[in-house]
């Protein structure tokens, strides 16, 4: 698999790239700002962007604003968020145009390097990976209606999922078997009156689209 | 050295800047004589015309155009006044607040009968003529005694039958310089006094009214004020950027590098890898306390995307469940939202730390001019407006508020719920 990083911290590309490249990937080219982005995605076409939220030279949201852009133009190349802070609005931002192949993380998911590389792996595969604290806030938003009917553990896994996990992978955070898992999913499911979906990424969206992010 | 320090005290001090307040008396007589002539002529026309034989309107012309050609000259004998001040004594006269700048005669009226425009007549018509008689009187002081402490100089130039005796030493003259000198001693002291007493009459009639005054003061104190806020404001979000630019990517580098040697260093004896282990986990609860931190100062996010946004990221990391409902149709100024901010994190931290509340509420709304933030939790209740939290408590909240002449109210009784609610003024 073939990667892109953008960050305008030196510190933080290189740990980054240090973390990809045990992990098989091949950088293809590093950059700081979101016009370099743009250039390297056009020039490499690469797998996967791993994109800094705040880059020169207003730090604002221009790695959102650049995502966007990979996402329509270089539908092949997928797009990974790292951030100080997950805000819910960006994450809609990014889902509300397509929920595969992009994935919003806190930069301090990084240090936990197998799970980080695991999450790219899954984005760059068309999958979705949310950082928890995003799904927190999606919830935070819908905190009426049908999602007070979950028990505890279905709004873990229920959040878990919404972040793009498989069952497989529910199941491994939760430490419960998989066929645990696929009850809570079915029960949620029929709770939050979804369409049932088996595909990861097609149950992810009906998550998304149920916590009011994702659109079509 | 004693000696010159005290002939310093008695000769130079008095004398020091007398030329320019004797010269200030001077130039004061002419504009405070600049009435009379209108007021004689008044008093003069009252005198001789008797009612009943001139026809009336002759009688009112006679009587209003004096009255009206004070009128005229007091802001040209104003202009004069404080033209003195600053050549002479290099002194600026407050101006008073100019009203109904214009040329249309609703304007005209308005400067007719503006407060500060009488003030001015009285000053050039009532204290001016009593000032010209102290000013003369002042003059008259330091000519006498020029005069009579030079008399030896020229006494020799009089006539005959107007000297006394010969020229050369007499008792009279030797008195007579005395007495000068005494004068000279007095001049300046006179001359300062007066100088004193038309300054004060100058201020107070011609500058501001004390109600303008103040008027004038709280709208500086009102600027400085928000002007202090959003300094402080700037600092937060420098600050936030700082630490988002410095501490923070270092944290994450290490615990990135630490979680690397984790990963990577498979044949570490056990120890070693225990060490590496608590490291990784010290340097991510490290970034996590950091972030916290950030947040209450300033998150980026209230400047990107506004209240809303910033609030559920609030919200999300509470331990419990938080409705939050932000309906604004344009977002405030940045001092508000900051406030408003600080407001809701500040209130839901002492709702997780105090109020063993099971649900909290949020809602923000505009009403007109009014930011109406309300934060409401089914807790035990009995919050304490006094009790001291290190400025993050319900009295550091209050003054929050109020330095953006906000309300704050809290109604908590005892077996709950505690509702906060907070009014924030913004401008249209």
């Amino acid at each position: 698999m073939r990667a892109v990083i953008a960050e305008d911290s030196l510190l933080l590309r290189i740990g980054v790239v240090k973390v990809l490249e045990a992990a098989g990937f091949e950088m293809c080219a590093q950059v700081a700002d979101a016009e370099g982005l743009l250039a390297a995605v056009e020039e490499h076409r690469p797998d996967i962007a791993v994109v800094d939220v705040r880059m020169p030279p207003g730090f604002t949201d221009e790695g959102v604003r650049a995502a966007l852009v990979i996402r329509r133009q270089y539908p092949r190349t997928a797009v990974l968020l790292l951030s100080q802070y997950v805000e819910e609005r960006y994450a809609a931002d990014l889902l509300a145009a397509n929920t595969s192949g992009v994935g919003y993380l806190l930069k301090q998911r990084v240090a936990d390097v197998e799970e980080f590389a695991e999450a790219v792996r899954r984005v760059a595969a068309g999958g979705t990976a949310l950082d928890p604290q995003v799904v927190a806030q999606l919830l935070v938003r819908r905190h009426s209606d049908p999602l007070d009917r979950l028990t505890t553990r279905e709004r873990e896994v229920l959040e878990l999922m919404a972040g793009g996990r498989s069952n497989s992978g529910v199941a491994a955070e939760l430490v419960v078997s998989e066929s645990a898992v696929a009850k809570h999913i079915n029960s949620i499911f029929t709770k939050l009156d979804l369409p049932k979906a088996d595909a990861d990424h097609r149950r992810v969206l009906a998550v998304l689209r149920f916590l009011g992010v994702a659109t079509a | 050295m004693q000696l010159t320090t005290w002939l310093q005290l008695v000769l130079g001090r008095p004398f020091r800047r007398a030329g320019h307040r004797t010269a200030l008396v001077a130039a004061g007589l002419p504009l405070h004589l600049a009435v009379v002539p209108l007021w004689l002529w008044l008093l003069g026309t009252m005198a001789a015309l008797v009612p009943a034989v001139t026809p009336l309107p002759v009688l009112l012309t006679l009587v209003a155009l004096p009255v009206l050609l004070t009128l005229v000259v007091t802001p040209l004998l104003t202009v004069g006044q404080r033209r003195r001040y600053r050549a002479l004594v290099g002194k600026d006269l407050p101006r008073p607040a100019v009203p109904g700048p214009g040329r249309n005669w609703k304007s005209a009226v308005r400067r007719l009968t503006a407060r500060a425009l009488w003030r001015q007549v009285c000053y050039h018509a009532v204290a001016g003529p009593l000032l010209a008689v102290l000013d003369l009187a002042v003059l008259a002081v330091w000519a006498a005694a020029l005069v009579a402490a030079s008399i030896y100089v020229w006494s020799w130039a009089l006539p005959p039958q107007w000297r006394v005796t010969d020229l050369g030493y007499t008792t009279q003259a030797a008195y007579i310089t005395a007495g000068g000198l005494a004068l000279l001693f007095l001049g300046p002291r006179l001359t300062g006094a007066l100088v004193r007493l038309d300054t004060r009459a100058a201020e107070v009639l011609l500058g501001p009214s004390r109600t303008e005054k103040l008027t004038r003061r709280v709208a500086d104190l009102a600027e400085s004020r928000a002007g202090v806020l959003d300094a402080a404001d700037a600092e937060r979000r420098r600050i936030e950027r700082d630490l988002h630019d410095g501490a923070q990517q270092r944290l994450v580098s290490l615990a990135v590098n630490l979680g690397l040697a984790r990963a990577t260093l498979g044949d570490l004896p056990e120890d070693a890898r225990k060490v590496i282990d608590e490291a990784h986990r010290e340097a991510k609860e490290a970034i996590a306390e950091l972030n916290n931190l950030v947040r209450g100062l300033h998150p980026a996010v209230l400047e990107d995307r506004g209240l809303d946004a910033a609030l559920s990221g609030v919200a999300a990391r509470l331990p419990i469940p938080v409705r939050v409902a932000v309906d604004l149709p344009q977002r405030p100024s940045p001092t508000v939202e900051a406030v408003a901010y600080f407001v809701v994190s500040e209130a839901l931290t002492n709702v997780v730390k105090h109020a063993q509340a099971t649900r909290a509420d949020v809602t923000v709304d505009r009403i007109g001019e009014t930011l109406l933030v309300v934060v409401a939790d089914d807790g035990a209740g009995g919050a304490d407006l006094a009790a001291a939290d290190g400025g993050t408590g319900l009295s550091g909240l209050a003054k929050r508020v109020a330095s953006v002449d906000g309300t704050f109210s809290c109604r908590s009784p005892a077996g709950g719920p505690t509702v906060i609610t907070v009014e924030l003024p913004c401008a249209p």
